[in-house]
């Protein structure tokens, strides 16, 4: 009768079993002992004086990028450019003359927040950091 | 409507409640965030290794590979080296190329009766299609996941992130292995109630995992297009659970929750079901053997020993009174010549 204690090719599932569990396993030995605080976008001096945003903040957390595509479709298409915010304050829908106008280090800003989620816009291939152009 | 995958459906609902609501309890976010998710990783691995032990324990006596060409033989004879491998290498080829190509899958053929009487076989290269598409999705976007798990984000994920998204369609930018997962389970799932004879062999074991990957990829898609969700946030707490520092993370919507908890179901379901064939592909014995019975000489493990009697022993026993009643012998008793030798056996 077979012997229920026997592995057959134990070497090879054994091997097996182990590469399975360094896999599985992968994210918590490659971060060990690395600290990964959270990033903390930096406002600039003249975001800190607009105090708000063009929504509030969480919902600019969360949904900025659908935001820049709402404008970037009426302003290419409807070929209209005011964007009036529900508290009613108007905005030049543009991503370098609005946006990095109030978060000027966009560095400081943007990227420390796109590095962490490992987000690459590709809007900086033709739109420019008004920063960088001076 | 049929019991089967009313009951899955339910179950998936039941789950999809069951995490929605209950983080709104006090502790709920500890509770569907860190000790379920910890608790489901681990039952998965040991249940994991448990299962392929098991399996390694079972004895393959025989050589069972699955043949789908010649076998090698006399060396003029030309031989399938890959589909009737007969040795290792050949072996972890035809591995490599089921896991990652699903090539058995590919002969897949329907039989049908056509003009009422005539039996016909067909190609059917469907269900191979999807079923590549919805794996292949599946360890994409899991693979894309790990930009949740690893700071600094490996370059590789990074790659892959921007392959799948090359069609920059809106922002938060399309994911295509995203809709493809969920349009190949979508088609998984119709295949099986659409077909009468699949429908009729399918159990609630075989629905309720379409259902629950259905569920995860569906409300992953929910949370990056529409309700939207704080990823930065999300990857703090994701980051905490990895560095072994479990803290929950305010402001993360229920819909991010269910997600974890699907896929927490999912971990816990894997060993004990039909998925476990991620580890059972590589424990198939007509997958991994190599087919060689022809010339090595493979013993029954459990076989036990045999007391045996030889002609030879049996001659020597009966041979004056096999002479005596004319039966013919190998060896005379006389010192007569002893005949060829290399006649025997
Ligand atoms: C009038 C100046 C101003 C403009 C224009 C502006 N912002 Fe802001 N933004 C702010 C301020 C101030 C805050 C901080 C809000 C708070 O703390 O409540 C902020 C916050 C944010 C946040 C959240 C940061 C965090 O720490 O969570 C994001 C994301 C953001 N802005 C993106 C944008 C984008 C994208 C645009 C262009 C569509 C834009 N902002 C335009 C002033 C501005
Ligand atoms: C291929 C080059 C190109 C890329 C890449 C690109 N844009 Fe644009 N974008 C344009 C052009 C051209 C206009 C029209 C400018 C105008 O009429 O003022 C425009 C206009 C816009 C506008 C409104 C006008 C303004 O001044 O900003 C927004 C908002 C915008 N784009 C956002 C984005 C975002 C967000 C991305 C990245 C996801 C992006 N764009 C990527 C070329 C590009
Ligand atoms: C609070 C952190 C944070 C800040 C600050 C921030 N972003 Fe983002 N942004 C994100 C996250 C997270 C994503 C990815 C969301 C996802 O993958 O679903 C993102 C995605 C985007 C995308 C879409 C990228 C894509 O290809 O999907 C654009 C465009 C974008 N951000 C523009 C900006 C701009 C411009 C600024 C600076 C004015 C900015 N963001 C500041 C967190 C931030
Ligand atoms: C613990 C494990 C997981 C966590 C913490 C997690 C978390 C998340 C988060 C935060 C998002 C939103 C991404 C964004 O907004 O950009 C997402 C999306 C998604 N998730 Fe998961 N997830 C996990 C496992 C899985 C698994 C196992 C699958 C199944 C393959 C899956 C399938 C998806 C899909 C299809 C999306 C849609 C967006 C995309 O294509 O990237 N997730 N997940």
């Amino acid at each position: 009768m077979p012997n229920n204690k026997k592995m057959y090719d134990k070497g090879k599932v054994v091997a097996g079993l182990c590469i399975f569990v360094v896999l599985i396993t992968f994210p918590f030995w490659f971060n060990l002992g690395k600290a990964a605080p959270a990033p903390e976008p930096k406002l600039s001096d003249k975001a800190k004086a607009a105090k708000e945003c063009v929504m509030p903040k969480a919902t600019m957390k969360t949904e900025h990028m659908q935001i820049l595509n709402e404008w970037r479709d009426t302003v290419v298409r409807d070929a209209k450019r005011i964007y009036t915010n529900p508290s009613g304050k108007k905005f030049n829908m543009s991503l370098s003359n609005t946006c990095l106008d109030c978060h000027v280090e966009k560095a400081e800003f943007c990227d420390k927040c796109h590095n962490y989620a490992s987000v690459t816009p590709y809007c900086w291939e033709c739109h420019i950091d008004p920063k960088e152009a001076k | 409507m049929n019991i089967s995958y009313m009951y899955s459906l339910i179950a998936v609902i039941i789950l999809f409640l069951l995490a929605y609501v209950g983080v709104k309890f006090p502790g709920g976010e500890v509770f569907f965030g860190i000790i379920i998710p910890y608790l489901a990783l681990i039952i998965f691995i040991l249940g994991f290794i448990n299962r392929v032990i098991d399996w390694a324990r079972s004895p393959v006596p025989f050589r069972i590979p699955t043949t789908c060409g010649q076998q090698k033989s006399l060396p003029w004879i030309k031989s399938a080296n890959i589909d009737n491998p007969s040795t290792t290498g050949g072996v972890v080829v035809r591995m490599i190329l089921e896991v990652v190509f699903f090539r058995s899958l590919f002969r897949n053929t329907k039989c049908e009766l056509k003009e009422s009487d005539k039996i016909s076989y067909e190609w059917e290269k469907w269900l191979w299609l999807f079923s590549l598409t919805f794996h292949w999705a599946f360890f994409t976007v899991l693979f894309r996941h790990l930009r949740l798990f690893t700071e600094p984000v490996p370059a590789c994920v990074q790659l892959v992130a921007k392959l799948d998204g090359f069609l920059q369609i809106g922002l938060p930018g399309l994911m295509l292995s995203g809709v493809a997962l969920l349009a190949a389970v979508t088609f998984l799932f119709l295949r099986r109630i659409l077909i009468p004879q699949v429908k009729y062999i399918s159990l609630g074991s075989d629905y309720f995992p379409l259902f629950l990957i259905f569920g995860i990829a569906f409300t992953g898609i929910l949370m990056r297009y529409f309700t939207k969700v704080d990823i930065v946030g999300v990857k703090e707490f994701t980051m905490s659970l990895v560095t072994l520092n479990p803290h929950v993370i305010k402001g993360i919507g229920g819909v991010f929750y269910v997600h974890l908890f699907f896929v927490s179901v999912l971990l816990v379901y894997f060993p004990f079901s039909k998925l476990m064939h991620l580890g059972g592909i590589f424990m198939s014995p007509t997958r991994n053997m190599v087919n060689n019975s022809r010339a090595k000489r493979h013993v029954n493990p459990w076989n036990y020993p045999v007391k045996i009697h030889t002609y030879d022993a049996y001659e020597d026993e009966f041979r004056e009174k096999m002479i005596e009643i004319g039966l013919p012998v190998e060896k005379m008793i006389a010192p007569e010549t002893p005949e060829e030798p290399e006649e025997k056996e």
